[in-house]
C-alpha cells in the first residue's frame, strides 16, 4: 500500500526513516522540556517542543537525526526547540557520525517567543555550517505538508544535500505573508497551482534549488537519504565563487518575470507548461545540465 | 543613525564606504589597518539580487584581501517580499550569503556585525547574526516582525501581544532585549571606534549567545538544553 509521507507525523516520519527500532532519543517527551513562553499567551506547550533529537543507524549507518513536527505551532523555532538543534549539531561536531539528517517542517521563527527564535535559528545556522565543515554529510528533507519556510527554509539550504518531494515546499516567505503585504496581485496565495510552481519540490528540482527529488512515499526519502550519506560539498572559495556565478547568471537570466513556466523555459526545460501534471519521474528527466551544476548532482 | 553618519563617527570623513542604491560596500581605515564594508540601507527589503551582491562583495574580500576584517552595516526591513524573490530561491540566496560570512570566518576575518538603525528578521538572519559577533548602537531597532502581522499568524489577539511587547524580552523589541539574550554582544555608544576596536580584539570566534544569554538573564534555558544533549 503506498503510504503519503507528508501525512506522516514527525516522529512516523523519522522511524519510517531510520532502520527499524534503531532511533534512541535525547530529551523524550517523558522528561517534559517544554518552551517556558508559550504559557502566558494560552497556547498548550508540547512535551518535546516540537521537535525530536537523537541518534539512530541508516543501512548501518551512525546518524544523528531530527524531525520538526509541523502540527505543533507550525513547527515554529522557539528558544528550546532551537537549542536541541544546536544540541545536537555540536553534539555531532563532538561525536562525529557519519551523517546528521533534518526532516525540516517548519514556517521558521515561532512568532510566539519571537525574539529566542531569531537567535536560535542563527545559532542552528551556524552549528550546522560547523557540522558541514568538519566533513561530516548534512541531509535536509523535505516532506511534510506544512513545507519548510522563514529561517528553517534559509537553514536547510546549508546542508550538503537537499532532498524534497515533488509535494513539499521549499521557500522563505510564506504565500499569504506576500499577499498581505503585497496584495492579491502579486501573490495569490489561494491559487494552489501558483504557489506550487513557485515554491515545490518540481520547481526546486529544474531550477537546481533541490539536490534530490523523490516521490511523497517513505522509501524513495529513505532510499535519498542513505545515498546522501556519502555526498560532501565543501564551501571553498572556489566553491562559493562558482555557486555565486551560478545563482547571479540565474537571476540575469529570468529578468524581472516572477512567472514559472517562463523562467523553466528559458533555463532550457523542454515542455515546460506540461510539468504540473508529470510526475516526480517524469520531471527529474527534464532537468537542463547548466542547472544541475547548482546542485551535487546525485541524482 | 544614518549611515554616513556612523561611518564617520567609526573612520573619520576620510573613508571609502559608498552607498549604490540600497547596497553599501567599500572600505575604511581603523588605527591604520583597511576594514572591509558589506552592507545594506534605507531599511533595505533584502531580495535575491541585494544577497547575491552582499555575497559577492565578501568573496571579493576573502580572494583578493586574505584576512582583511569585514565589518557588516546592517539596516534591513527583512527579507524582499516579492512573487520573483521566492520564484528565484531568496532562501538559497541568502544561505548562499550566510555560507560566504561563514567561509569568511572559518578563513580567519574577523567578522563584526553592526545594527545602525534597524534589522527585522530575514534580512538580518544572514547579515549581523551570522558575524562572529553583532552589535548595535542605542537607538538600534531589532524585531522579527510588527505586532499585527504577528498577531494575524499566529492567531492570537492583537490587545495581548502588543502588552506582552511592552513587558517580555523574549517578546518585545527593541535591542536590550536582544543584549540580554545573547543575540547582541555589546552597544556601540559614544565613542564608536572603541567598540569596533575592542570588537576586533576578541578573537574567539566560538558562538557564544546562549551561554550570554543565559548570564545576562534574558534567555535563561536555551544553554542548558544545549548542554543536556551534549550529556545525555
Amino acid at each position: 500500500m503506498k503510504s503519503s509521507f507528508a501525512e506522516f507525523s514527525a516522529r512516523e516520519r523519522l522511524a519510517a526513516l531510520v532502520d527499524d527500532g534503531s532511533f534512541r532519543e535525547w530529551l523524550p517527551p517523558s522528561e517534559r522540556v517544554t518552551s517556558p513562553h508559550l504559557a502566558q499567551l494560552g497556547v498548550p506547550a508540547a512535551f518535546d517542543d516540537g521537535v525530536a533529537i537523537g541518534r539512530a543507524t541508516l543501512s548501518g549507518r551512525a546518524v544523528f537525526i531530527a524531525a520538526q513536527e509541523g502540527e505543533f505551532t507550525g513547527g515554529g523555532v522557539g528558544e528550546v526547540h532551537g537549542a536541541k538543534l544546536v544540541g545536537l549539531l555540536r553534539r555531532a561536531l563532538r561525536d562525529r557520525p557519519d551523517a546528521v539528517v533534518l526532516l525540516a517542517e517548519s514556517g521558521g521563527v515561532r512568532l510566539h517567543e519571537a525574539n529566542a527564535g531569531l537567535i536560535a535559528v542563527s545559532e542552528v545556522m551556524r552549528a550546522l555550517l560547523d557540522v558541514r565543515a568538519a566533513g561530516i554529510a548534512t541531509v535536509t528533507l523535505i516532506g511534510g505538508a506544512n513545507g519548510c519556510f522563514g529561517g528553517m527554509g534559509i537553514v536547510a539550504r546549508c546542508a550538503d544535500t537537499v532532498v524534497m518531494s515533488d509535494i513539499a515546499r521549499h521557500a522563505m516567505s510564506g504565500p499569504e505573508v506576500i499577499e498581505s503585504s503585497a496584495g492579491a496581485g502579486e501573490f495569490d496565495s489561494r491559487d494552489r497551482a501558483l504557489v506550487w510552481r513557485t515554491t515545490g519540490g518540481k520547481h526546486r528540482w529544474l531550477s537546481g534549488d533541490c539536490d534530490v527529488l523523490v516521490d511523497d512515499e517513505p522509501a524513495a526519502f529513505r532510499a535519498a537519504a542513505i545515498a546522501s550519506l556519502d555526498v560532501h560539498r565543501p564551501m571553498t572559495l572556489a566553491a562559493l565563487q562558482q555557486e555565486s556565478a551560478l545563482l547571479r547568471r540565474r537571476t540575469e537570466l529570468a529578468g524581472g518575470g516572477a512567472d514559472a513556466f517562463e523562467l523553466w523555459a528559458r533555463l532550457g526545460v523542454v515542455g515546460a507548461r506540461e510539468v504540473p501534471d508529470l510526475d516526480a519521474d517524469a520531471v527529474r528527466t527534464l532537468r537542463p545540465a547548466s542547472v544541475a551544476a547548482l546542485a551535487n548532482g546525485s541524482a | 543613525m544614518d549611515w554616513p553618519t556612523v561611518a564617520t563617527r567609526l573612520f573619520g570623513i576620510d573613508h571609502a564606504i559608498v552607498a549604490d542604491g540600497d547596497f553599501l560596500g567599500g572600505s575604511a581605515i581603523l588605527d591604520g589597518a583597511t576594514i572591509a564594508i558589506v552592507g545594506t540601507t534605507n531599511h533595505a527589503a533584502v531580495g535575491v539580487d541585494l544577497a547575491l551582491r552582499q555575497a559577492r562583495a565578501i568573496l571579493a574580500t576573502i580572494a583578493d584581501f586574505p584576512g582583511r576584517p569585514l565589518l557588516l552595516l546592517v539596516d534591513t526591513q527583512g527579507q524582499k517580499l516579492r512573487r520573483r524573490d521566492e520564484l528565484l530561491g531568496i532562501h538559497r540566496a541568502m544561505a548562499h550569503l550566510g555560507g560566504c560570512l561563514d567561509l569568511a570566518r572559518r578563513q580567519g576575518h574577523p567578522v563584526i556585525g553592526l545594527v545602525y538603525d534597524q534589522a527585522l528578521s530575514g534580512g538580518f538572519i544572514t547579515s549581523g547574526l551570522m558575524a562572529d559577533a553583532c552589535h548595535a548602537v542605542p537607538g538600534a531597532e531589532i524585531r522579527v516582525m510588527r505586532v499585527p502581522a504577528m498577531a494575524r499568524v499566529t492567531k492570537l489577539p492583537e490587545e495581548l501581544l502588543e502588552a506582552l511587547s511592552l513587558t517580555n524580552p523574549v517578546f518585545a523589541p527593541g535591542v536590550a532585549n536582544y543584549v540580554a539574550m545573547g543575540g547582541v554582544r555589546s552597544l556601540w555608544d559614544g565613542d564608536l571606534a572603541a567598540g569596533l576596536r575592542a570588537a576586533l580584539d576578541d578573537r574567539d570566534t566560538a558562538d557564544r549567545r546562549s551561554e550570554e544569554g543565559a548570564q545576562r538573564g534574558g534567555r535563561r534555558v536555551a544553554a542548558d538544553v544545549i548542554r543536556r544533549v551534549l550529556e545525555a
